[in-house]
């Protein structure tokens, strides 16, 4: 057991911080929550910089445009990039942390070649079309339909909780292909254009106000066959591939974001007295435990990660249901500090706060993730 | 960094399970709470030559030159068993008393709570147990005394031993305490899976229903992190990191215990049953120093001290 980072691995944090002390005071304003174009524009924007830089794609394969970087390597990146307060992935999120694993995994070679690219060069953003008005934790019954037609597929249903929608180039898109079949053999993994004809995208609003996701509707809109990542009807393998890479690593610059929090919010609290009373303080006390604990866990997954040759593991479920529940935790304790303040939506912590409610529900909802450690890590017997 | 268990750590840690499988199995724990509270010396002194007491002092005393990440995994598997005694207070002794290191001398120690385990068994008691009064413990295999607040002044002033000679006694008790916990917590978890597996209620399995599921899952989260959270902090032997480790592992036991005993339906509320023993020692455990309040208060003080940023 060694927490001691090696003499290459903290040249490469120390590279990577003069780096960020060098790009940060330079990049411009960041735009408003609700102004997707500039969003989209400024998230662009900061892959940029990366790519120019040789930070985009760190943890990719080199083959397929990465940097080949270890998982240890990737961890000192993430940290470091929350610590310096650098951008969060934002619009590049699907693109650079679930579809572009994938094709790099599954994909053919001209694939990789027409995808990968403009993902690390950050000209492309992508968005998720898996879950649909019927089909969310179950996500295996969805109905939206793809038939042959020569050389394109047919597309015609609609998804929904689309996130970025409004602002993706390129939607990675999970479609039934055989009808007849068993619901997880029929369904195939597409990377669907989000300007082909057919496709309407209407913006759902969320709790916090903000229009995060969308609903996307499908009407004959074509995917040419040569869009298909996998064979046809084994999407939903291809799925799983995918769904590992997102709960893979990507709380991890997270977990240091909240850690900062933490920090911030018990100097509030020692600033406006409520620190004075033990049961609050204690409370704030306990989560400093819960995200330290939490990071040494990350620490612990990817190790583990690097000696298995950078899988991640199904460990990455036991990690998401304490995190998100920690987090909401977090945001609670500062709205106890914050007080009547915390009615605010001018306070950062107030918006915070509602969008950690989204995390017990995104990416697979907690009573989900309790049944794969369950079923696929303790062996006990699948329900009915 | 390579946070995994080394080589040689794995086959302590196997090693140590064998050797208490072989001497204090299911049938002896059993044994043991029938007899009562007694001391199996035969076993102490086996402890000592398997090396379970001077783990941490160096080769030149005579000891295993280990540091405290191996004796953690240690503490661990010894909390997988309920092994009983002043494990943690002879192993502290080892090289301050005479006889701890081999396991001839059984050392005992006034806790940092007021409370002294296996007072009336022990040859050395370190600190002041004037006036200690005997309690009936909750717990069939950890006798206790309380000892008055005036006396029991801790251990402070003893010279500690070991790898991390800087640390006082009462974080290392502490950190020893959240091994055993989390030891405890593994194996609750481990039965109460296993009991979802075999018994069937409605035509299937217990296991199979989603309430017994996300209790066992719940479980788990726990073990992982506390397992997580005690290694690290075995490795920085940082205050902080221990008392993190501590809140959690207290956790995982006491609320593993309890669920495994919820699994187990009204046989987990018998006497035969061994989900009582892991509940009753993991609430024993959390009384000693370094507990939840001391803990949260360190972890708070933390969180506002210029150097915890
Ligand atoms: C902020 C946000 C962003 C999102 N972004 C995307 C995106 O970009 N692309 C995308 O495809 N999807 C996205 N989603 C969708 C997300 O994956 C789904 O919301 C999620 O999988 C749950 O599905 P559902 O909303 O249909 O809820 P339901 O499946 O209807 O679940 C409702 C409740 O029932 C429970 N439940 C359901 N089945 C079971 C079961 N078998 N056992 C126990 N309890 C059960 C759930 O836990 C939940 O509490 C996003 C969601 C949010 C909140």
């Amino acid at each position: 057991m060694d927490l001691t980072y090696t003499p290459e691995e903290e040249e490469f944090r120390a590279r990577l911080r003069e780096w960020l002390a060098g790009v940060l005071p330079a990049l411009p304003p960041k735009p408003s929550p609700d102004d997707w174009p500039g969003r989209r524009a400024y998230d662009l924007g900061w892959q940029r910089m990366l790519y120019d830089a040789g930070y985009a794609g760190l943890h990719w394969p080199v083959d397929a445009g990465g940097r080949g970087a270890t998982p240890t390597q990737h961890l000192i990146y993430l940290e470091e990039t929350e610590k310096a307060g650098a951008p969060y992935v934002g619009a590049n999120f699907v693109g650079l942390l679930h579809a572009g694993p994938t094709i790099a995994s599954e994909g053919t070679p001209a694939q990789r070649a027409r995808w990968l690219p403009p993902v690390l060069r950050g000209e492309e953003v992508w968005c998720q079309g898996f879950s649909e008005p019927d089909a969310g934790s179950d996500l295996a019954a969805l109905r939206t339909r793809a038939w042959r037609d020569g050389d394109d597929y047919v597309v015609s249903g609609s998804k929904i909780w689309t996130s970025h929608a409004e602002v993706a180039d390129w939607c990675e898109l999970l479609v039934r292909t055989d009808p007849a079949a068993p619901k997880h053999r029929g369904i195939s993994w597409l990377a669907m254009p989000m300007d082909a004809p057919g496709i309407t995208v209407r913006p759902l609003r969320t709790l916090a106000g903000s229009t995060e996701f969308a609903e996307v509707f499908l009407d004959e809109v074509r995917v040419p066959v040569s869009h298909r990542v996998g064979a046809e009807n084994d999407g939903w393998r291809v799925t799983m591939v995918t769904l590992s890479y997102e709960r893979g690593t990507a709380f991890v610059g997270e977990v240091v974001a909240c850690r900062r929090v933490l920090g911030e919010v018990a100097r509030e609290a020692r600033k406006n007295g409520r620190w004075d009373d033990p049961a609050l303080r204690r409370r704030l006390g306990g989560l400093n435990a819960e995200f330290r604990a939490l990071w040494r866990l990350t620490q612990w997954n990817v190790s583990e990660a690097q000696r298995n040759g950078g899988v991640p593991g199904v460990g990455g479920s036991v990690f998401k249901l304490r995190y998100s529940h920690a987090r909401q935790e977090l945001y609670d304790a500062a709205a106890e500090v914050l007080g009547p303040e915390a009615l605010d939506l001018g306070r950062e912590w107030t918006l915070d706060r509602l969008s950690s409610l989204s995390y017990t529900i995104a990416a697979g909802t907690s009573q989900i993730q309790h049944n794969i450690v369950a079923e696929r890590i303790l062996g006990l017997p699948k329900g009915r | 960094m390579d946070f995994q268990l080394t080589d040689d750590q794995r086959a302590l840690k196997a090693g140590v399970r064998e050797l208490l499988a072989a001497r204090f199995g299911r049938e002896r724990l059993r044994a043991a709470v029938d007899e009562g509270p007694r001391l199996d010396r035969a076993l102490w002194r086996e402890l000592g030559e398997a090396g379970f007491f001077a783990l941490r002092l160096p080769e030149a005393d005579g000891g295993v030159g280990l540091g405290l990440p191996e004796a953690v995994l240690v503490f661990e598997e010894a909390g997988r068993v309920l092994l009983p005694g002043p494990l943690i207070a002879t192993h502290l002794a080892a090289g301050v008393v005479d006889g701890a290191a081999t396991g001839e001398t059984v050392v005992t120690a006034v806790d940092g709570g007021g409370l002294v385990e296996w007072l009336a068994e022990a040859d050395v008691v370190r600190g002041d147990a004037t006036g200690a009064e005997p309690l009936r413990p909750v717990d069939p295999l950890t006798p206790l005394h309380r000892v008055p607040v005036s006396g029991g002044a801790g251990l402070t002033g003893v010279r500690p031993v070991g790898s991390t000679g800087a640390l006082p006694t009462a974080p290392l008790t502490s950190l020893f305490t959240a091994a055993e916990q989390l030891g405890t917590a593994a194996r609750a978890c481990e039965t109460a899976v296993q009991h979802a597996r075999a018994r069937e209620q409605f035509g299937q399995p217990i296991g199979a229903f989603q309430a017994i599921k996300h209790l066992c899952a719940q479980m788990l989260v726990r073990v992982e992190l506390a397992r997580a959270a005690v290694y690290a902090a075995a490795v920085t032997a940082d205050p902080v990191d221990i008392a993190a480790a501590r809140l959690l592992a207290d956790e995982a036991a006491v609320r593993g215990a309890r669920d495994c005993l919820q699994v187990h339906g009204g046989m987990g509320f018998t006497w035969e049953s061994d989900v009582h023993l892991f509940l009753k020692r993991a609430w024993t455990r959390t009384q000693r120093t370094g507990g939840v309040t001391e803990s949260e208060e360190l972890l708070a003080a933390d969180l506002v001290s210029a150097v915890g940023r």
